[in-house]
């Protein structure tokens, strides 16, 4: 029996955003990219900016986020989507030109460029996914590693005499006077779905209205970098990366 | 209108982008080239052609600029000078894979690293072999004169856009600095976003319901299809090198011997032929004026009829290479050039060529 025949129309109270292609995903189970993507599928669809959008796509595991989302993309060399989106959004202020960034390429090799983009107070929104590694070249150490963690480069746990300390770059963006709206976000119940849903569709708006730069962190787990599973990865991101990383609006100008 | 005035190359650049109605540049200071930045947020085109000028964080941040607006399908540019135009190697490798129409000038400097701020064409392998990673080519245009500073800025962007590739202006600091009379064309009107969407339908505008989205990407991680890009690559660079070729000669067809030289050495060097002329002595000299495509016909063509070349150059021995695999080695191919920030007079290219070619004195 066919589900749909189950499930009638009028009894359906969810479904996949139509902006969501049908490709399978590449990511890992217990990855929190795929739900950032249903997120911003949805928000472009409600915000009905689906022929207003372009997005960025970083170098990590996210390369291929063009794949998924069915609104125009350009892929961006490592850490660059700001400057990407600078120039995008310059050129073209009627479009919402939002980036979608990992640690490793927005607080790592990306540092300069998304700083500057922020101090100059683009009107782009940075969807920025912490998850403490580097996902896509096999769990190395990322900026926002934490102290102690195990990564393939740092196999006996981070230590902040070698390796520095973990950066918590949204508060950076926070002080600049380019931001409008910088907030950390999870998604890993469904009430934190719903807040960064929220927060993504805060930061769409800004750009519409070009208020400035928008940076939505999203704290993520690595189940596969993190070598755990996911239920034990969700569980870990609550006891250490929340401690670290505090959930919650960092800075917001834009509210009455 | 039409416009004659007075001024450097660098800021000639300025002028005809404004004039070709460019959609944005996007720029780093660096000596000596820097009038570029200068005088376009002096002219303020955003406030007449709506031009977007961009102060950006580095050169690296710049390229990439260029890469976005590019994907949108916009006529943009970046400028630098030698250690500038290192950094952005990268992004025109992206730009190149992802076959975007973008122009980039360098005005070249003394290196290796900060060397030093004195002219130099020491970039002729950077610019003409690649300069970043992988299988690419780029459009390379060398500028004699500020005119042609002005001129290929408006060839550099219609090139780039006929066959979504990257163009450079190969320009040395002289040529970026010195002043001279230029004509500019008459103001052109930038292209609307309607027109963008129809012209380039590989831009991304955001996407419309009548058709697939539109990615801008580099990426290909199946080998097979990897292969079938980079053919296609391959293919179209075959097309620019057999119908993009530019050179001037002068004083070619009854020559004995022949000079080769780019950019602002082939001016001194055609006075140098004027006074070997005048003692009897029959030189010629071709100017390549795109080095990629490198006019290699041509050059094959003169050595069947001269005795010997000399190639003149801002650099220990670099476009000399393209000129030897030109004629085959089937006549002497010397090299006279001068390193460090230091232009030949010519004089002391005579001496050079008489030094080369002794016989050619008798």
């Amino acid at each position: 029996m066919d589900i749909n025949e189950i499930v009638k129309p009028e009894n359906k109270v969810y479904s996949r955003p139509k902006l969501l292609t049908d490709e399978t995903m590449h990511y890992c189970p217990g990855c929190s990219h795929g739900v950032v993507h249903k997120l911003i599928a949805e928000v472009v669809e409600e915000l009905g900016l689906e022929d207003k959008t372009v997005g960025i796509a970083p170098v990590g595991c996210a390369v291929f986020a063009y794949r998924y989302v069915d609104v125009d993309w350009i892929e961006a060399a490592h850490g660059r989507a700001p400057a990407i989106a600078t120039a995008v959004k310059r050129l073209r202020p009627d479009l919402m030109v939002f980036t979608y960034q990992g640690d490793g390429d927005l607080a790592a090799i990306g540092t300069c460029e998304s700083i500057h983009a922020a101090n100059r107070g683009e009107n782009i929104a940075i969807i920025f996914i912490n998850n403490g590694i580097y996902g896509m070249t096999g769990g190395q150490m990322a900026p926002t590693t934490l102290e102690g963690m195990k990564t393939s480069t740092t196999p006996y746990g981070r230590r902040v005499d070698l390796n520095g300390f973990p950066l918590k770059i949204s508060n950076i963006f926070a002080e600049l006077d380019g931001t409008c709206y910088v907030t950390r976000q999870a998604v890993h119940n469904p009430a934190c779905v719903r807040k960064t849903k929220n927060a993504i569709k805060k930061a769409f708006l800004n750009s519409m209205k070009g208020l400035g730069t928008s940076v939505v962190e999203v704290v993520s787990t690595c189940a596969s970098g993190w070598k755990m599973s996911p239920a034990d990865a969700n569980k870990w991101m609550v006891e250490n990366m929340f401690v670290k990383y505090p959930l919650g609006d960092i800075k917001n100008t834009t509210e009455e | 209108m039409e416009e004659t005035r007075l001024m450097k190359g660098n800021e000639a650049i300025a002028h005809a982008a404004i004039r070709y109605g460019a959609d944005g540049y996007f720029g780093y200071p660096i000596t000596p080239q820097s009038e570029v930045l200068e005088t376009l947020e002096e002219q303020m085109p955003w406030e007449t052609t709506g031009m977007v000028v961009l102060q950006a964080e580095s050169e690296v941040a710049a390229i990439n600029m260029v890469y976005g607006g590019a994907s949108c399908g916009k006529a943009v540019f970046t400028s630098s000078s030698s250690p500038g135009v290192s950094l952005k190697q990268e992004g025109i490798s992206y730009i190149a894979a992802a076959e975007l129409p973008a122009l980039i000038i360098n005005v070249m400097r003394g290196g290796p690293g900060l060397g030093t701020i004195q002219p130099s064409q020491a970039d002729y392998f950077q610019a003409t072999k690649g300069g970043g990673h992988g299988d690419y080519r780029l459009i390379t245009l060398a500028p004699s004169s500020v005119q042609e500073m002005a001129d290929f800025v408006f060839l550099g962007f219609d090139l780039a856009f006929k066959y979504r590739t990257p163009a450079i202006i190969l320009a040395d600091g002289i040529v970026g600095q010195m002043m001279e009379k230029v004509v500019l064309p008459p103001q052109r009107a930038r292209r609307t976003n309607e027109e963008v969407a129809r012209q380039c339908p590989w831009a991304v505008t955001g996407k419309p319901s009548f058709r697939d989205r539109n990615i801008v990407t580099t990426l290909e991680l199946e080998p097979a299809a990897m292969e079938v890009i980079n053919d296609r690559l391959q293919e179209k660079y075959r097309v620019i090198e057999e119908n993009e070729v530019r050179f001037q000669t002068y004083d070619i067809e009854d020559a004995d011997y022949l000079l080769v030289a780019f950019g602002s050495i082939a001016r001194i060097c055609q006075k140098a032929v004027e006074v070997a002329r005048s003692r009897g002595v029959k030189l010629g000299i071709l100017r390549p004026i795109t080095l990629w495509p490198f006019p290699s016909a041509e050059i094959e063509r003169i050595s069947s009829h001269v005795k010997g070349i000399l190639v003149v150059e801002l650099n220990a021995g670099q476009m000399i290479e393209d000129v030897r695999l030109a004629c085959h080695d089937r006549v002497p191919v010397y090299h006279f050039g001068r390193l460090g920030g230091i232009v030949p007079n010519p004089q002391e290219v005579l001496d050079a060529f008489f030094d080369r070619f002794p016989e050619a004195n008798s």
